[in-house]
């Protein structure tokens, strides 16, 4: 064993250098090249920042289109699944909370209508989209709240919706932060 | 056809296709073939030989290749331990986040110099950059260690008659400098440009359009999430892995870490094909593992974009799948693909939260892991395998009337009891485990209370997946479960260190038994291991040992759920 040691400390020495050290760096120094120098991608409206391009933000309000539920708030320095078993019936009786609450904003939707992943938590509580049947199903409320006609966002829905990678593989989705700001611009 | 099992069935050709031939650049590396890597690579091989005092050329036996690689990882073990009980004092804090108590501390160390990753801490606050750095060191080495571990197995089933079994310094440098390295180095600067964050600036803040003030984690992200991906450790930079928007932008990163999940793993079956230059049996390997894999991938894919029950009953449209725990760019599909190949792999990174996953589909999550050789960990993961032929051979051979042989070798009782005990070990660290914390929560359900984030079989199944991921070195968890607790920290650390180390001592300890024993050739009386026939007994022992140890707990979790919910 002991003919071990002094290889075992200087081996793990150099790992380190090579390893933790160089490895790490030499990714720092093209990150400097890379989006935003390597810190995230901000978004700005009017040259001020409201956002990161890649995280979700909470949108509760009856005027924009608002996000799937979160268990960590949208915070962004604290991401957290809710881990509710599909069988527990507090959690049943969460999602069945939501489903009433998006009635009551939505009169004219019937329940049948609101897919399931509306009312159900992300993985990482700061998922930056919303499906396209999502973002539909919110139409008419928005059109009633800031009196746009509802054939306008129903084509802005359509304009935002991303189409799955190479048009093959993945979902379609919509960023919802994208959707929100060009929302605000919409007359 | 649907796009998203476009997706998924891409992404399984796509690894295959990249793992042949890497398989066979591993192969060379082993045996010290030239490589197109060399003229950068062998300058840095030399400067680690310099540096660590190594003689390349002197080769040693099993039992001085198995001291060489535990003593290396006690060191490391306590250099952990000192780093992370002081981290907050130390450099590279911005967020003043703090030290870890002695539990934690002891729980991650094992953690990730048992290639485990399982993280009772959540990166953005348990951490400083300067511990994120040290864990994603242990990241390569221990993979890099296991790598090796396996290569002295590899040697030993070439060797005809020696005792010499290669040694396992060069192998551990040059799996790291020649596998690991320059695969985390491409895949790290492909996540930089698809937004991964790389930076040792601390947390920044913001307004956001609705009017709250929001918070938002950074740093050195783009590097580690390159190796826990491809070194199968999982541990994430972000609490919640790789469904976070930063540590997974979109799906083609999402794509991408998904194939280095098991492009490792199935590469080591071409290296041994290579190595051993019998790449027929390679083949057979291959074919037994991708069959258990497929079987429990495909009816998980189909299980979640089917959707939950509870809320079909509700009366809600789910034409996307069952979406808690989900994020809408990966979508079901690559959310239950990714679930199977980080639990059949010993990865344990996800992208989407498994306590939430359909029953089945958790069940088949907790099945990869409890089997543990279909692909299995990084190097690891066919020293799980090699245990089920040594058993495979014994049995067939008795069943026929013929010697046991493998390789032209007899395997005889020594080898035989090793096996089992091995093949025994995950069980026995898995069921006495739940057992006994199954025991504790019964007894005293309020005093536990904080453990279990859902009541009946699903709790059940919280505590039943921490100990096999644990046993398993997988990390991923039905992260439910309160596990910062001292109990959970140390029952799991132990867990881990023994489901780490006797699972690579056994394999080899046969190997190297094996490699002295005389050659015998093949002849008429020898059973072929190459076969379907042999590859059907081989899937027959792995199906009955784990069926008959795991299927009481699994019916009292999962089934048990799943057919409550119907």
């Amino acid at each position: 064993m002991k003919q071990h040691i002094l290889p075992a400390l200087k081996l793990t020495f150099i790992s380190i250098i090579v390893l933790a050290g160089i490895y790490t760096l030499a990714i720092w120094v093209v990150a400097q090249a890379g989006p935003n120098h390597g810190i995230g991608e901000t978004v700005s409206v009017n040259n001020k920042v409201v956002g990161y391009k890649l995280e979700g933000q909470n949108f509760t309000a009856d005027n924009y289109f608002n996000s799937r539920p979160s268990a960590a708030g949208y915070n962004a320095a604290g991401s957290i699944g809710s881990n509710k078993g599909p069988s527990n019936p507090e959690y049943l009786k969460q999602v069945q909370d939501r489903v009433d609450t998006f009635l009551v904003h939505n009169p004219s939707i019937k329940k049948e209508a609101i897919p399931a992943e509306l009312v159900t938590a992300s993985g990482s509580g700061l998922d930056p989209d919303l499906s396209a049947e999502a973002a539909m199903v919110q139409v008419a409320r928005i059109s009633k709240a800031r009196n746009i006609s509802e054939d306008k966002l129903n084509t802005l829905v359509v304009q935002q919706t991303q189409k799955p990678l190479l048009g093959l593989f993945g979902t379609e989705k919509i960023n919802i932060l994208q959707l929100n700001i060009a929302l605000d611009k919409l007359k | 056809m649907n796009t998203e099992i476009v997706g998924v069935v891409a992404m399984f050709i796509i690894t295959v296709l990249l793992a042949i031939p890497l398989g066979r650049y591993i192969g060379k590396v082993y045996s010290g073939d030239k490589t197109w890597l060399d003229p950068i690579i062998n300058p840095i091989d030399k400067l680690f030989y310099k540096a660590g005092g190594i003689n390349p050329t002197k080769e040693m036996t099993w039992q001085q290749n198995l001291v060489a690689l535990l003593v290396i990882n006690l060191v490391w073990f306590l250099l952990s331990m000192l780093v992370l009980m002081n981290m907050s004092w130390l450099p590279l804090n911005p967020d003043s986040n703090p030290s870890m108590s002695a539990d934690l501390a002891f729980n991650t160390t094992i953690s990730f110099v048992s290639n485990t990753n399982l993280q009772h801490y959540s990166g953005e606050s348990g951490v400083s950059y300067l511990g994120q750095l040290l864990l994603m060191f242990f990241q390569f080495v221990s993979a890099g260690a296991g790598m090796a571990a396996c290569a002295v197995v590899f040697k030993a089933m070439k060797e005809k008659n020696s005792d010499k079994l290669g040694n396992f310094y060069v192998y551990f440098i040059k799996s790291c400098t020649r596998v690991l390295l320059p695969i985390s180095v491409v895949i790290a600067i492909v996540l930089l440009f698809n937004g991964t964050p790389m930076t040792f600036q601390g947390k920044d803040q913001f307004i956001s359009l609705q009017g709250d003030t929001v918070n938002v984690s950074r740093g050195p992200a783009a590097a580690m999430v390159a190796i826990k991906q491809i070194g199968t450790n999982g541990g994430g930079y972000f609490g919640v892995n790789s469904a976070h928007p930063l540590e997974n932008p979109n799906y083609f990163t999402n794509m991408m870490e998904n194939i280095c999940i098991i492009l490792i793993p199935i590469a080591m079956i071409f290296a041994l094909g290579y190595i051993i230059k019998r790449k027929r049996f390679a083949w057979m390997v291959f074919g037994v593992m991708t069959i258990g894999f497929l079987l429990l991938v495909i009816p998980s894919i189909y299980q979640e974009m089917k959707g939950s029950n509870a809320i079909h009953k509700m009366g809600l449209v789910q034409n996307l799948g069952s979406m808690e725990g989900k994020e809408v760019r990966f979508g079901p599909a690559a959310s239950a693909y990714w679930g199977i190949t980080t639990t059949v792999t010993s990865n344990g990174s996800v992208n989407a939260m498994h306590d939430s996953f359909t029953p089945l589909t958790g069940m088949f999550a907790m099945l990869g892991m409890m089997i543990n050789s279909f692909y299995g960990g990084v190097g690891v993961g066919f020293l799980n395998f090699y245990i089920f032929i040594i058993i495979a051979v014994f049995i067939s051979g008795l069943m026929v009337g013929r010697t046991p042989e493998f390789l032209g070798k007899k395997i005889e009782a020594k080898e035989m009891k090793i096996a089992a005990i091995i093949a025994l070990l995950h069980p026995f660290l898995i069921l006495v485990g739940t057992a006994i914390a199954s025991h504790l929560y019964a007894q005293n359900p309020t005093a536990y209370a904080a453990w279990l984030n859902n009541p009946g079989s699903h709790g059940f199944s919280e505590m039943l997946y921490e100990f096999t991921s644990s046993s398993a070195n997988n990390g991923s968890g039905f992260e439910g479960l309160g596990d910062n607790t001292p109990f959970w920290n140390i029952a799991c650390g132990l867990v881990m260190i023994l489901g780490r180390f006797l699972p690579i001592i056994g394999p080899l300890a046969i190997a190297g038994i094996l490699a002295k024993k005389k050659y015998v050739p093949e002849s008429a009386g020898t059973l072929k291991t190459d076969t379907s026939t042999f590859a059907i007994m081989i899937f027959a022992v792995i199906f009955i040992i784990a069926a008959l140890s795991f299927f009481p707990a699994l019916a009292l979790g999962p089934l048990a759920e799943y057919f409550g919910m119907r």
